[in-house]
């Protein structure tokens, strides 16, 4: 069984920021790209990976426990904005039948 | 890790042909029938038989079947339960567990529930009416009984200070690491650590667990969609529920999945409270029963005997729910929601605070 | 070897985020999404964030993705059914714009990151990490003394988002 400074000294601390980096703007693409609402939703959570994925590395890497009791809390947040934003999402749907974002844009009138 | 393995995939091939076997001779049994009793002695060979005509049968794919995740679906679901029983301990010995982590019984929980994506994949990739009333109906039956289920799990923790199942299952027996008195309560003095036997098992140590173990066997019931919670795959209603358009090897991976979810939550329930793989005989004065029936911790006999009390004991489970299957008629969607949100999540938060004070006498 | 096993997760996660974001199908995307969770769920623990980890999977796959797929399924538009297939299509827009903001963001990223020098951070802390094989009893401590406040104002977080959100999505008005 390895232990944890073990296994993170293996590991160089920048494959965790690129790869971050990396989701996070797939995640920011399919926010500006995609027109249904439910999977701009999936790519918030993408985003919303990324960073706290970053969070927890950095946090081990500095062994200090605090990165990932944030991130667990940033869980939390997620799971009650998911809540939330599904019922909206499904709340438009049942009032304009769609939920494609290019008629939503209507809204600002 | 390797040993235990082999040992696990052996154990879930297996344990669909006795399951099968069993339940079918059980369900003859209660119905005051014969069974199979064609092929072989005793229709021993009955599950063979069927196996083989399992294997030749075509695979087929609806034509407008979503095919990729069509396909894709039973694997997931046999992976989801399969990585279940990485965490188990299957005897007190370090060869028998697949992965030795601190957070074993959370794991167990967490990677069960991706069978239900599993499930909803395969209800929506049928385009079949049937098959997706069959998954919805699931989904929204494990997800709610997911939360008695982890609340009964978290009782046994509070009293474990462990989520790791072999720590759990050296507390309930002669090797415990700290003492163990009599019902868990230090103020009653009565030293039970050598005794050990059923004095040291979670039952007896939170007497009140047998209740909880209720609740639990009723969550894991639900889980594993068996009967009197079978409404996902409903025959008279749903024709087969999620796995309607399925046939053939596919169709073979998800009954294999089913039975290996039973014999998991049998494995979780007999760990968690009914003392694992540790002896029920105590010591009694000079006849030291527990010792003889549990042998050297680390010897092959000790392994053996070890080995052989948790095996017997999760086969009693998958027993009892076969017994419970041929007893009980099937529940209604709403009494089954009522159920969960009335009855067992307050009865789980009840026990908790139980657990919680009882844990204070223990220290 | 942890470097390859690393990589290879990164790689599946980045390769399903990419399927999500091209995918006509918003099942498929639903589904590639799972293989994302797992992904960086595996990662979690290979930061030494094991019990984040499997909170990721209980939380992310468990609970969010399977809300996701509900609502999928309850915004299906019954026009959209081609030849008697259940697939739920959607389509790009921006395709340009989007690809070039993002991309140019992760050039600024990417450019930040290698001049910020993570190395000083990585060879300094590697004394105090206590050898345990698990985070979860610091995390408990920490989660029960110093941030009990948070948790329980998580706690009620949740419960007003369970009632709003059931709220909103009920029937009459």
């Amino acid at each position: 069984m390895q232990q944890i400074p073990d296994v993170i000294r293996q590991i160089p601390l920048n494959y965790y920021v690129f790869f971050s980096a990396a989701l996070f703007c797939i995640g920011v693409t399919g926010v500006l790209t995609r027109r249904n609402a439910i999977i701009i939703f999936m790519s918030v959570e993408l985003m919303l990976n990324a960073v706290n994925l970053l969070l927890a590395a950095f946090s081990s890497y500095k062994a200090d426990p605090a990165g990932q009791i944030f991130v667990f809390f940033i869980m939390a947040v997620a799971a009650a904005e998911v809540a939330v934003g599904l019922a909206i999402i499904v709340m438009i749907y049942r009032n304009i039948q769609t939920i494609d974002t290019g008629i939503l844009n209507k809204l600002k009138w | 890790m390797y040993i235990a393995l082999l040992i696990c995939i052996s154990l879930v091939l297996a344990n669909v042909v006795i399951g099968v076997y069993s339940e079918r001779k059980i369900a003859a049994f209660m119905q005051d029938r014969l069974g199979p009793m064609e092929v072989g002695k005793f229709g021993f060979l009955q599950i063979f038989a069927d196996l083989f005509k399992l294997l030749q049968k075509e695979d087929i794919v609806p034509a407008l079947a979503d095919r990729k995740l069509f396909l894709a679906a039973p694997c997931l679901i046999f992976i989801a339960i399969f990585a279940g029983f990485a965490v188990l301990p299957l005897g007190p010995s370090e060869y028998l567990q697949g992965a030795k982590v601190e957070i074993g019984v959370f794991y167990l929980l967490a990677i069960v529930s991706i069978d239900i994506i599993g499930i909803l994949m395969a209800g929506w990739a049928s385009n079949n009416k049937y098959s997706l009333y069959g998954a919805m109906r699931s989904v929204a039956q494990i997800v709610s009984y997911e939360i008695p289920l982890g609340l009964s799990v978290v009782c046994v923790v509070i009293i474990c200070q462990s989520l790791d199942l072999q720590e759990i299952s050296f507390q309930q027996g002669i090797f415990s690491p700290e003492e163990n008195y009599l019902f868990g309560i230090k103020a009653l003095g009565i030293d039970v650590t050598q005794v050990g036997g059923i004095f040291t098992w979670n039952v007896i140590r939170m007497p009140f667990f047998f209740f909880l173990y209720i609740v639990f066997f009723i969550a894991t019931l639900a889980e594993s969609n068996r009967a009197p919670f079978d409404i996902p795959e409903a025959e008279s209603e749903l024709v087969g529920g999620f796995h309607t358009e399925y046939s053939g090897m596919r169709w073979g991976l998800v009954f294999l999945s089913e039975y290996g979810m039973m014999l998991l939550v049998s494995f979780l329930g007999a760990i968690l409270f009914w003392g694992s793989w540790n002896t029920p005989f105590p010591n009694i004065g000079f006849v030291r029963l527990a010792d003889w029936t549990s042998g050297n911790s680390g010897t092959w006999v000790g392994i053996a005997w070890g080995v052989f009390w948790l095996f017997l004991k999760a086969y009693m489970g998958v027993f009892l729910q076969m017994w419970v299957r041929w007893t009980y008629p099937r529940l209604r969607v709403d009494q089954l929601m009522y159920l969960t949100w009335k009855v067992l999540t307050p009865i789980s938060i009840i026990f908790i605070f139980l657990s919680s004070i009882w844990r204070l006498l223990m220290i | 070897m942890l470097n390859i096993i690393l990589i290879a997760f990164c790689i599946l996660t980045v390769g399903s985020a990419l399927w999500v974001l091209w995918t006509k199908n918003v099942l498929h995307a639903a589904f590639a999404l799972l293989l994302t969770f797992l992904g960086v769920a595996a990662l979690y623990v290979m930061a030494g964030a094991d019990f984040l980890g499997i909170t990721q999977i209980l939380v992310y796959v468990g609970g969010i993705l399977v809300l996701l797929i509900f609502g999928i399924m309850l915004t299906n538009q019954a026009g959209n059914k081609e030849g008697g297939k259940n697939m739920i299509l959607t389509e790009n827009l921006n395709r340009f714009w989007g690809i070039l903001i993002a991309g140019g963001f992760f050039g600024l990223l990417f450019y930040t990151f290698t001049q910020a020098g993570f190395q000083e951070v990585e060879q300094q802390h590697f004394g105090e990490i206590s050898n345990h094989s698990s985070t979860i009893q610091i995390t408990g401590i920490q989660l029960m003394t110093d941030y009990v406040l948070p948790f329980e104002i998580v706690g009620v977080l949740l419960m007003i988002a369970l009632v709003g959100a059931s709220f909103l999505a009920s029937k009459n008005e």
